[in-house]
């Protein structure tokens, strides 16, 4: 597998290393990660075609502090290659981290970053809607940082402004009426 | 049938009310994780909450009397449960289900809220994870017991 790798990614673009669980497990530095996974995906040989997940792990206090962890498969059924699966891993500074976005690869990459930006604060360099993803929108941390607490004594927050003004609803309402006076 | 046998009952106004109340405690569909199915359980056939008048759940919360918060409720989750208690017309009533709605049961963290008392007032509590439909009628019963002590005059 990492043979099949070192045949079709350009020498010294990644950096093999040993996995406890023996998936193979590969670094990439940040500024070459966007033209490694489009290697990756669109060499013939590779082809590893599905992103499974994107998600992070924090390190502290090593520095550099985070890696982003973008997990491949290649599903194999088309071309009759066996299924396989790659980790491709990019270690982050705990200053501003940030990724450049891959939703340029992958469509699926959308929520995935968003929830990578929701949970450890890792900034996705050109997301078209970087918002959190799994808490209130006015939350304020990021829960994934191993130096986030576990419990917080915040008082529960227990009421949201309306989504539609009043004078937006009542025009819906109207024309809902009118819709099926039509009818 | 002789002219002697009037067919009329005599009570209070009050009496009326609360079993009027009590015989009929529309839940509101509301489920938030695994307790909700044995929520589910308890209004089915097998455990039948209809012998006690709670069966009709309702998808709206105009028409509905109880609240039964039946499951871990996220900090995300509170202003919409508070909204649809306030969507519900009074008298209205809330049973905590569990122990998570109750105490956040396992998950003490940051994204659950510790107890659901801190978003809606709570009459009855329900212990367990989950609890048994059983258990779950037995709260219906106690919050039917407490509904007929209620008194409509101050």
């Amino acid at each position: 597998m990492l043979e099949l790798l070192a045949q079709h990614l350009p020498a010294g673009s990644f950096e093999a290393v040993h996995s406890a669980d023996g998936m193979p497990t590969i670094y990439v530095p940040r500024e070459t990660l966007v033209e490694t996974l489009r290697a990756l995906r669109d060499t013939p040989a590779l082809h590893f075609s599905f992103l499974a997940d994107i998600t992070a792990v924090d390190f502290i206090p090593r520095e550099p502090r985070f890696e982003v962890v973008y997990l491949l498969a290649c599903l194999g059924t088309a071309t009759g290659e066996t299924p396989r699966r790659l980790r491709v891993k990019v270690r982050l500074s705990g200053q501003e981290p940030s990724v450049p976005s891959i939703i340029s690869l992958w469509l699926a990459a959308n929520w995935a970053e968003r929830e990578l930006w929701d949970m450890f604060g890792i900034r996705v360099d050109g997301h078209p809607d970087l918002r959190r993803i799994l808490m209130p929108e006015d939350w304020e941390g990021f829960p994934g940082r191993r130096d986030y607490p576990v419990q917080i004594k915040a008082p529960v927050k227990t009421d949201e402004p309306l989504q539609v003004s009043a004078e937006e609803f009542a025009a819906n309402i109207e024309a809902s009426r009118d819709r099926s006076r039509r009818h | 049938m002789s002219d002697l046998e009037i067919p009329i009952l005599t009570t209070s106004v009050e009496k009326m009310v609360n079993w009027a109340r009590r015989s009929s405690i529309w839940p509101v569909t509301f489920g938030l994780a695994c307790c909700a199915i044995e929520m589910m359980a308890m209004s089915a056939g097998r455990y039948d909450v209809a012998r006690f008048g709670a069966e009709v759940f309702r998808g709206s919360p105009r028409q509905s009397d109880l609240m039964i918060v039946a499951g871990r409720l996220s900090r995300k989750m509170a202003p919409v449960l508070r909204r649809i208690y306030d969507q519900m017309p009074e008298p209205k009533y809330v049973i905590s289900m569990g122990a998570c709605a109750s105490v956040g049961g396992v998950f003490d963290n940051y994204a659950i809220v510790q107890g659901v008392d801190q978003v809606v007032p709570v009459d009855v509590f329900v212990p367990g994870c989950p609890p048994r439909p059983e258990s779950l009628i037995y709260g219906i019963i106690q919050l039917q017991r407490k509904i007929d002590k209620m008194k409509l005059y101050a």
